[in-house]
């Protein structure tokens, strides 16, 4: 709960996702229900078990970055600076503009979320430096000069804070699959708790890439249905064998409430709760009864002082494991109540894949949409249900509906548990 | 009002593992930084680090846990033990009532190289069930939690050096909403080929062969930094909270924290070292306290020539117009430089020279830089210390502060 009373709304919103371009493109793919997910175009997936991906159709220099920017950064920066600037012209504050009713730059903060950060960088310089594994000491001949850039994945965060000139407190959050939520939480306490008025937040994940690939690959997190790229991602149906790897990137403009008023701000929402939990169990596996989730939703609802209720979406986790799905339907029960029986609940996954650390600033930002426009987007390949997930998951079609109140919520490896809460501009505070 | 106090801390650090190892390493000035072992880095033009080489992972990490976890994990195992074993704390019954809230850095370095081997060299196959959990940043901080059956709201921050004192920061917030004990600081094990290759591309490594010659904070001939492993992680508490379980001995309490970016350059400081110094004036505001009540300040203390002279200048514009110099010291100098755990370990080292009244002095500081009101530490003294400031910094411009002091009962003034 904020202790000073400060209030924290949404500005800003910038989408780099697979299949689109840009929060509008994006927002127009996930309510036509239509599907990114493809047979790996970036490497020959043959010799491995998931062959499937949502891969984005990026190119960093057609979407403003410079040579050096490009140069310089892996593809997961590339992906945030892109979104950030999307988010950022979005809000019309003119950061980093140099513009003299520009905010303060001290003001402004940066939390960047990201799961495994400049991965798929590490591995391909890895693979020149080492001749593609032939020598455990790897020769520095090949290396290029930007590769401490690539160790550190706070590089991401300066990279932001540059672009923008924010001087205040900046970060990347780490925390495996739910960094996106966290990014944006720990961006919205920044403000709160009085060290930032506006904060650029988001997350941005590249792991299509081998090493990534296998990894879930030997764990069988992934899925196998290689024959069907574009219908590869399942979540909450019964044939859903687990999730698609996805990459991209999502930035919001989050900032204090009377600062948006001020300026006669749009604003998409308010951030009302956010809370985070670890399930202390296992480091991939998830008990059946989602008590922690269930935990970290209702202290996020209690953070705003919402009933449950009053949810009226609840954007899922859903990655389309047999176990996360089911964990999830439980906690949302757990949590909500009868409102789950009435819920609508879906899961985007399911058409722009599973972006680790990403997806959740993704999903917070379909979550953020969908209130503002009262659509909610739907659960695509959906056809069986399954006895264990029996709350409605918005099968294959967008939904017109006013959302006062929206959920979003990820689970990750390491057991961590999330959930933001949003709320409608115009939802009456008690 | 106090909202943290530390009343645990767990070391493993190449100056030794446990807090009080560490300590008489540093109160008798033995410097702990020699020749890599492990494999032959001369083609990377670096041959010198810190290495922890009395850490037996094995007495600490259970070996089923050990398979599955990189030498980064294991340290931060083993850290997060020593401090609950320190701060006589053992899980409560409410699981929600504990974060575990760290810094890392570049993640399961060896363990992953390892696997990328295998991948590379004989296909995706060879890759183990591992790899998905043992590498990537968040890994110590859920086993952790996992292993110790700790619930609460847990993160990981990644600010590169400044990670160690931002979890503090985080973990204040962590703190403030309900949650009375939180694990934060970190470690780092990146003295391994691939990882110390990408250390190398940063320019910042010195080149030396002889340790006197090659970490030299606030030193005329400073070259650059040497790496180092490790860290500490430490226990922090509501001070309620410690006091309703019947703590006995509290370090110190964490009474102010500031943080900003230089918004800069991609890699290198701003020139003018003003959000270095804005950070560190934030966290005297937010203390409470004024440059004149500061006793020691402990410095990130790079070693590269620039860096050392912003840092000094940060320094001056704070605290330039006391009435008597602030002493700084650079206990970095003694271990390397361990990313995200050495600011960790810095902040350990404030609170024992805070204990003890000893400050330790910086390794190889013979000829010290020009420092106009600044009392730069070149041997180890005895002083009493009741407020310190802890300094890091971050590759990119993070710029961190600390503020710990003596706990409010056991102050004199």
């Amino acid at each position: 709960m904020s202790t000073t009373g400060r209030r924290v709304v949404i500005t800003g919103i910038g989408v780099v996702a697979p299949g689109s371009m840009g929060r509008e493109g994006f927002w127009e793919m996930i309510t036509a229900g239509r599907t990114a997910t493809r047979r790996i175009t970036f490497f020959d997936p043959s010799r491995f078990r998931s062959q499937v991906a949502a891969e984005v159709d990026f190119d960093g220099r057609a979407q403003g970055l410079t040579a050096h920017e490009v140069f310089r950064n892996d593809r997961f920066v590339q992906m945030a600076m892109v979104a950030a600037d999307e988010a950022v012209t979005d809000s019309g504050l003119g950061l980093g503009s140099g513009a003299l009713d520009a905010p303060d730059p001290d003001r402004v903060g940066v939390v960047l979320g990201s799961a495994v950060g400049a991965t798929m960088r590490l591995e391909n310089e890895y693979v020149a430096v080492s001749d593609a594994g032939a020598h455990w000491l790897v020769d520095p001949q090949y290396a290029s000069r930007f590769l401490h850039h690539a160790l550190v994945p706070s590089c991401g965060a300066t990279e932001l804070a540059v672009r923008f000139g924010a001087c205040g407190p900046a970060t990347v959050v780490s925390t495996g699959c739910t960094s996106g939520i966290d990014a944006v939480g720990y961006g919205s306490q920044l403000i709160e708790d009085g060290d930032a008025d506006i904060v650029i937040a988001g997350a941005s994940d590249a792991p299509i890439s081998p090493i990534s690939m296998a990894c879930f690959d030997t764990i069988r997190a992934t899925t196998g249905n290689n024959d069907d790229p574009a219908h590869a991602a399942r979540p909450f149906d019964a044939r859903r064998d687990g999730f698609v790897m996805g990459e991209g990137s999502a930035v919001l403009v989050l900032e204090e409430l009377e600062h948006a008023r001020r300026r006669g701000a749009d604003v998409y929402c308010e951030v009302s709760g956010y809370a985070n939990r670890c399930n202390a169990h296992h480091m991939t596996g998830l008990r059946p009864d989602g008590v922690e989730m269930a935990e970290a939703i209702r202290l996020a609802l209690d953070q705003g002082r919402i009933d449950a209720d009053e949810v009226g979406y609840v954007n899922a986790h859903g990655s389309g494991t047999k176990q996360n799905d089911r964990h999830e339907t439980a906690a949302v029960k757990l949590s909500l109540g009868p409102t789950a029986q009435r819920v609508s609940m879906s899961s985007i996954k399911s058409m722009i894949g599973h972006s680790l650390g990403a997806i959740g600033s993704i999903e917070i930002a379909a979550t953020a949409l969908a209130v503002q426009r009262g659509v909610v987007p739907p659960t695509a390949n959906y056809a069986v249900p399954d006895p264990e997930c029996d709350l409605d998951y918005v099968p294959n079609t967008a939904r017109e509906q006013k959302v006062d109140v929206a959920l979003s919520v990820g689970s990750g490896f390491g057991g961590f548990q999330s959930a933001i809460v949003l709320a409608h501009p115009t939802r009456r505070t008690p | 009002m106090t909202e943290l106090v530390v009343t645990g801390i767990g070391v493993v650090a190449p100056t030794g593992v446990g807090v009080e190892a560490h300590w008489s390493s540093l109160v008798r000035g033995e410097p702990a930084i020699r020749p890599i072992v492990g494999f032959d880095p001369a083609q990377y033009g670096v041959s010198l680090a810190g290495q922890v080489t009395d850490f037996v992972p094995a007495d600490h990490v259970d070996p089923r846990l050990m398979v599955q976890t990189d030498r980064w994990t294991w340290m931060s195992l083993a850290a997060a033990t020593l401090a609950a074993q320190d701060a006589g704390y053992t899980a409560p019954e409410d699981a929600y009532a504990t974060s575990v809230f760290l810094a890392a850095g570049s993640g399961g370095n060896e363990f992953s190289q390892h696997e990328i081997q295998g991948l590379w060299a004989k296909g995706p196959k060879s890759v183990g069930a591992y790899q998905s959990i043992a590498w990537f940043y968040a890994a110590s901080t859920g086993q952790i939690s996992i292993r110790d059956g700790y619930k609460g709201p847990s993160g990981v921050v990644v600010s590169e050096g400044a990670g160690g004192l931002d979890s503090i920061g985080w973990a204040r917030r962590v703190v403030r909403r309900g949650t009375p004990a939180v694990l934060v600081g970190g470690t780092e094990a990146g003295v391994t080929p691939y990882a110390l290759l990408c250390q190398a591309t940063s320019g910042r490594l010195s080149t030396a062969t002889a340790p006197e010659d090659a970490y030299k904070p606030f030193d005329r001939r400073a070259s650059g930094h040497v790496l180092g492993e490790g860290g500490a992680i430490l226990l922090v508490e509501e001070p309620g909270a410690a006091r309703a379980r019947g703590v006995e001995r509290v370090w110190g309490e964490v009474a102010g924290h500031g943080a900003t970016h230089d918004a800069h350059h991609h890699a290198d400081a701003a020139p003018d070292a003003r959000q270095y110094a804005r950070a560190i004036q934030l966290s005297l505001a937010d203390a409470g306290i004024t440059p004149e009540d500061v006793d020691l300040v402990l410095a990130d203390g790079a070693g590269v020539p620039e860096l050392d002279a912003l840092e000094l200048e940060a320094l001056q514009r704070v605290f330039g117009a006391r009435s008597r110099p602030v002493p700084v010291t650079a206990p970095s100098s003694w271990t390397g430089r361990l990313m995200a755990g050495g600011s960790a370990l810095n902040v350990a080292t404030a609170l024992l020279a805070m204990r003890d009244g000893i400050v330790p002095g910086t390794a190889y500081l013979d000829d010290p830089v020009d420092a106009p009101g600044l009392d730069l530490v070149q041997h180890s003294r005895a002083q009493q210390v009741e407020t310190v400031v802890v300094l890091a910094r971050g590759f990119g411009g993070f710029n961190s502060s600390l503020v710990l002091r003596r706990p409010t009962e056991e102050r004199t003034s």
